[in-house]
């Protein structure tokens, strides 16, 4: 019994990690789906809006929630900066290309990020709960759930803004054909700043949660590397593959360090992930929601 | 001109009172525009159209000849692909056009249907209807009113409604491009080989509706397409492009009867095979402005 309730806390931990994962993911998926465009710079966002947060916090001694409203008129602003002076210039060019671009975008955020607002381990604190509660017997922690469930409420709102919203439907659009999305008098200016403000806006939140957890510091950044793996086990095109995908290298990773660990000297939890994501590509390369490739004979 | 001007008489005769309504409008104009990619390639070397309101005027030429070029350079696409209108102006309704968007473009009544179809594959039949109303006001009883049209014209779209645009076949694919241009409420639709890799009965069908639409919404249609038999059969007007000049242009039917067009594009040379050194390249007529 006590062996089983173990197991129950081990995958409950694993899983509400895994949303914090699928955080991170969200925001990949995001652009990769309305622009193409595989997002390098996702991690530095997070990082990037998670130190604006604190250090507008800091700077002005502000209750976090004005913080946090300042802190989105700068992802709005930054929004409007990578189109303006990255991918406006870029229309119409290989992915590739576009992806080096954002690893460009990589660099500038991590170091102007850290110029303006320090390099030290910042203390975020906006009130989530801390510390872990009891459910018969099973330990929770509470910064976790309230993170599982921001991720939950994230897709939601995000699915119908992409399905049943005009804008959404744009969104899509371009993601399948700029040329036709922009003969039909889609602007591609438009579309880009407001996919790069929402993905400011989930790195945002995924900066929050992962800042409270860890405090806000360089390592932030790093954690999006976590979410190549989510990325390729649930689909790159796919936001309920980024919470599955994410679930489930969360839980994988846990279970994997508890019960398989001991057998091959520990530590797998930091390479499990990446294991797995590499297994799906052999089998299922567009992941496990991925749209599937579209070929007419 | 005088070609042009009996052309325009013949197509208000036929269609009455509604074409008299719109003669008012001043054609769509574009004016010995000059194209250039990338800062060298010259594409388009002084090309004049002119597309009268209410009818439909179709581009000939061989691959290359800048029937594509044209149509993007009117709907400003050609941004994109770092093509530039280096000379030269387009006029639409009166005024000068040639800056602005495509965005623009398309809220004023101009919107190109790409060669190649370029649905949205990953968007449903009637999804990809409804990002042609983008740029349009209006709520949902207007998108709903417009579909109903597009599916008056279209009742094979209505039934495929729920598929995915990639999944269903080249024709109907070529019918969502054009439902999905009619959905902005365009006055003129610029067409982009409508026949590419469709069955000549599906082309067929294609040109039909075309002409319906013409006739029955008074939109204008300016048609790129290399089957020349079947654009001019369908078209009021046509001009013919070699190397990226007009070399050669009248009334459809006046095209179909001449004997250079009927050697060159429409197969009909009759006297057996010629030598390949007999063949005569137009030279451009000096006219307006060029």
């Amino acid at each position: 019994m006590l062996d089983f309730l173990f197991f129950v806390e081990v995958l409950l931990s694993g899983l509400l990690t895994g949303a914090l994962y699928s955080l991170v993911a969200l925001g990949f998926v995001l652009i990769f789906k309305a622009s193409g465009v595989f997002n390098f710079a996702q991690g530095a966002m997070m990082l990037f809006a998670a130190l604006s947060l604190v250090g507008v916090q800091e700077m002005l001694g502000v209750h976090w929630t004005i913080a946090f409203i300042i802190t989105v008129g700068i992802m709005i602003a930054l929004a409007w900066c990578v189109e303006k002076f990255v991918l406006g210039k870029l229309v119409n060019q290989e992915p590739i290309i576009l992806f080096m671009a954002t690893i460009g975008v990589t660099f500038f955020l991590d170091g102007f990020g850290q110029t303006i607002w320090g390099s030290d381990i910042k203390i975020l604190d906006i009130g989530l709960p801390n510390g872990a509660f009891d459910v018969g017997g099973v330990f929770i922690d509470q910064l976790e759930l309230v993170a599982g469930l921001t991720a939950g409420a994230l897709v939601i709102i995000l699915a119908i803004f992409f399905n049943k919203t005009k804008i959404g439907r744009a969104l899509r659009a371009v993601a399948d054909d700029h040329q036709a999305a922009m003969s039909v008098g889609i602007s591609l200016r438009y579309i880009w700043i407001v996919v790069w403000t929402v993905a400011g806006l989930v790195g945002l939140v995924a900066g929050i949660m992962w800042g409270s957890k860890l405090g806000v510091q360089f390592s932030l950044s790093l954690i999006a590397l976590k979410a190549l793996p989510v990325l390729m086990l649930g689909g790159f095109t796919s936001i309920p593959g980024a919470i599955v995908g994410g679930l489930i290298i969360g839980a994988g990773e846990k279970l994997a360090e508890i019960y398989v660990g001991d057998l091959v000297g520990g530590a797998i939890e930091n390479w499990f992930a990446y294991m797995l994501a590499m297994v799906f590509l052999l089998f299922r390369p567009q992941g496990l929601f991925g749209e599937k490739i579209i070929e007419r004979v | 001109m005088n070609q042009l001007a009996a052309a325009k008489l013949d197509s208000k005769t036929d269609k009455g009172s509604l074409a008299n309504e719109r003669v008012k409008q001043s054609p769509s104009q574009v004016n010995n525009i000059e194209v250039i990619y990338d800062h060298v390639i010259l594409v388009l070397k002084g090309v004049s159209l002119e597309v009268p309101e209410g009818s439909i005027v179709s581009i000939l030429g061989a691959n290359g000849a800048g029937k594509t070029t044209s149509l993007k350079a009117i709907s400003n696409l050609l941004r994109s692909e770092r093509g530039e209108v280096t000379k030269g102006s387009i006029e639409y309704r009166g005024n000068n056009i040639t800056e602005k968007s495509p965005a623009e473009l398309v809220t004023e009544g101009v919107v190109q249907v790409m060669e190649g179809r370029h649905c949205f594959e990953h968007l449903t039949v009637e999804e990809n209807l409804m990002t042609g109303a983008y740029t349009r006001k209006g709520g949902k009883a207007m998108i709903n009113k417009e579909l109903e049209k597009v599916y008056h014209y279209f009742p094979r779209l209505k039934e495929r409604r729920t598929s995915l645009a990639g999944y269903i076949s080249g024709g109907e694919q070529q019918m969502v491009a054009v439902g999905r241009a009619l959905m902005a409420e365009p006055n003129l639709i610029l067409l982009d080989e409508p026949s590419m890799g469709l069955a000549p009965q599906l082309v067929e069908e294609i040109f039909e509706i075309v002409k319906r639409l013409n006739e029955e919404t008074g939109v204008s249609f300016l048609v790129a397409e290399q089957n020349a038999t079947i654009a001019l059969k369908y078209a009021h007007y046509g001009y013919i492009l070699e190397n990226g000049r007009v070399v050669m242009d009248g009334a459809a039917k006046d095209l179909s009867n001449n004997e250079d067009v009927k050697e060159f594009y429409l197969g009909l040379g009759g006297d057996g095979r010629k030598s390949f050194r007999d063949v005569k390249h137009y030279r451009r007529r000096k006219r307006w402005l060029a």
